[in-house]
């Protein structure tokens, strides 16, 4: 894609310990506020396909809504069972309000 | 003499535990003895994923086939283990191979209870435990199929859902006057029943099977009331019972399961239990329990294996446990023994019960409400007393509420 960075979301509309989620293409984005730093992984769960933006969000872990399979959002690095295959994390950038993923 | 440890049974806690001692530095030989072809895999997906076909068999195992030989885990597969010898400290195999130990972990899981009805040794009648079965089942299976399901717990609902997914036709026969008994209460247990009939899943409750004719044109059930329900398949799911012989029969005390403590010691301390054969002290519900989870497998035998690596953590965890059925994501916490009020959040097809005790969180269920569990499961270990007018009210999050308590 020529065109990597795409908008998922409004800086205002986030809120601290909540998480977003988008689609872009066919791949579906999660995004968190966490101590004020904007965070996006893939939103399915390496597990089972469940949306990790339905999930429990705690100290910069997110846990899956269906197995519990835990996540910490930074790195995207899988935490032990049921998970043992890490999230994809994308990189971030605020452009104004919009909050801009970069895909692949 | 030797510092061999031994597992007896290569599923997911045996296998778990072997996993752990190498991560805690264990250094020792260590055998992980398997009745089964398959290295060590977890069961959920059987009556789930795996059933309708969706992943492949690898996928449920725990770790890559390579990993136990990699990891210096010697992995005998296809080898019951036979007879134990606490004085020699000896297994021996079915095969008569003798194995020495040091220590010993059983890990041998547990069998469907099997019907005993006049025919029901019939070749159409079937359980589900292992990959086999599952195989089995699937291979019966299709859209002209007709399934018949003796048992409606969550491996006989689980079963109905992914065969309804196949297009077969469904029939769900249960004793009990409600699906899921032993994990849900009346008013859920309604709800799954709503949930099966609205995919198609004839919920036959309150009727007793008396006896299976097996014909050319198929099995033909007999119920107590006189009725009949013809089936190309009959799959029972009316429990398990825990594979504790060898530990009975070695004079290790063993009442519902293999009795140990919070740290899975038995009486000997040479020997170990973990996973769905061991009746385990659970301090978070104050009594022996045996837990047929897969959350209980997986940390239950972390933690005794790190006791064996010479740590002194017991396991402590609130029981969990999940079940997937269509669309439908189901999650309990807890074990209470009695529930004297309960408070349920949320939407008709989204919502969370949490069950109370003297005002005390005791257990919780969640359906298609994830994000509530972890929340849930800190206020049943607080056993924290809570304003149920502050529960019930959907406008603050239950995560809040958790953190206050
Ligand atoms: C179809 C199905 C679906 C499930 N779904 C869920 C779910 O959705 N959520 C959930 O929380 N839990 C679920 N469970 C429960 C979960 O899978 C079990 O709690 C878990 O597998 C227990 O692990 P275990 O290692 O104790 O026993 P097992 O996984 O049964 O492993 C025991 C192993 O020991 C072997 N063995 C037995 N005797 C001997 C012997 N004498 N010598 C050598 N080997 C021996 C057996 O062959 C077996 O391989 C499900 C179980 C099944 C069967």
């Amino acid at each position: 894609m020529a065109e990597d960075w795409h908008k998922v979301a409004r800086r205002s509309e986030l809120a601290e310990g909540e998480i977003a989620s988008a689609t872009v293409g066919d791949k579906q984005v999660a995004i968190y506020l966490i101590d004020g730093e904007v965070h996006a992984t893939d939103n399915i769960c390496t597990h089972a396909f469940a949306c990790l933006s339905d999930g429990y969000l705690e100290n910069g872990i997110i846990e899956c809504p269906l197995h519990a399979g835990r996540f910490e959002v930074k790195t995207g690095k899988a935490l032990g069972a049921p998970v043992n295959v890490d999230i994809a994390v994308y990189a971030v950038k605020l452009v104004g309000d919009d909050v801009l993923v970069k895909l692949g | 003499m030797t510092d061999a440890i031994v597992i007896v049974g290569a599923g997911h806690a045996g296998g778990r535990t072997a996993e752990t001692l190498r991560a805690a530095g264990v250094t020792a030989p260590i055998q992980l003895i398997g009745a089964e072809s398959y290295p060590p895999y977890e069961r959920p997906p059987l009556s789930k994923d795996l059933l309708t076909g969706k992943i492949a068999v690898e996928k449920t195992y725990i770790q890559p086939a390579a990993y136990w030989a990699e990891h210096d885990i010697a992995l005998v597969l296809d080898a019951p283990a036979a007879a134990l010898d606490r004085a020699a400290k000896q297994v021996r195999l079915s095969d008569g191979r003798v194995l020495d130990y040091a220590t010993l972990v059983l890990a041998t899981g547990g069998r469907p209870r099997r019907l005993s009805l006049p025919g029901s040794d019939s070749g159409r009648v079937r359980y589900l435990r292992d990959i086999e079965d599952t195989r089995a089942i699937r291979a019966a299976l299709g859209p002209d199929a007709r399934l018949a399901i003796v048992g409606a717990g969550v491996i006989g609902l689980e079963v109905a859902a992914s065969a309804r997914a196949l297009g077969a036709a469904v029939t769900v026969l249960e004793v009990a006057p409600m699906p899921l008994g032993r994990v849900v209460d009346r008013a859920l247990g309604e709800w799954f029943m709503a949930l099966h009939r609205g995919h198609g899943v004839d919920m036959r409750m309150g009727v007793s099977v008396q006896a299976i004719r097996d014909g050319a044109g198929g099995a033909v059930l007999e119920l107590a009331d006189g009725a009949t329900v013809a089936a190309d398949l009959v799959v029972v799911g009316i429990g398990i019972v825990p594979n504790a012989e060898l530990a009975r029969d070695a004079g290790l005390t063993v009442d519902d399961g293999i009795v140990v403590d919070q740290f899975g010691r038995t009486a000997d301390p040479a020997i170990f239990a973990v996973g769905d054969v061991a009746r385990a002290f659970h301090p978070t519900v104050g009594r022996h329990v045996r837990l047929e989870a897969w959350r209980n497998a997986d940390n239950q035998s972390r933690a005794v294996a790190r006791v064996i690596a010479g740590g002194s953590e017991p396991y402590v965890e609130v029981p969990w446990m999940w079940s997937d059925q269509y669309d439908i994501n189901l999650q309990v916490a807890g074990l209470p023994s009695a529930v004297d009020a309960s408070v349920r959040r949320g939407t008709d097809d989204k919502f969370t019960v949490i069950q109370l005790k003297d005002g005390a969180v005791v257990g919780g269920v969640t359906v298609n409400q994830g994000r509530d569990m972890r929340p849930l499961q800190q206020l049943i270990a607080k056993a924290a007393q809570v304003d149920a007018e502050r529960l019930a009210d959907p406008a603050v999050p239950l995560a809040q509420i958790a953190k206050g308590a």
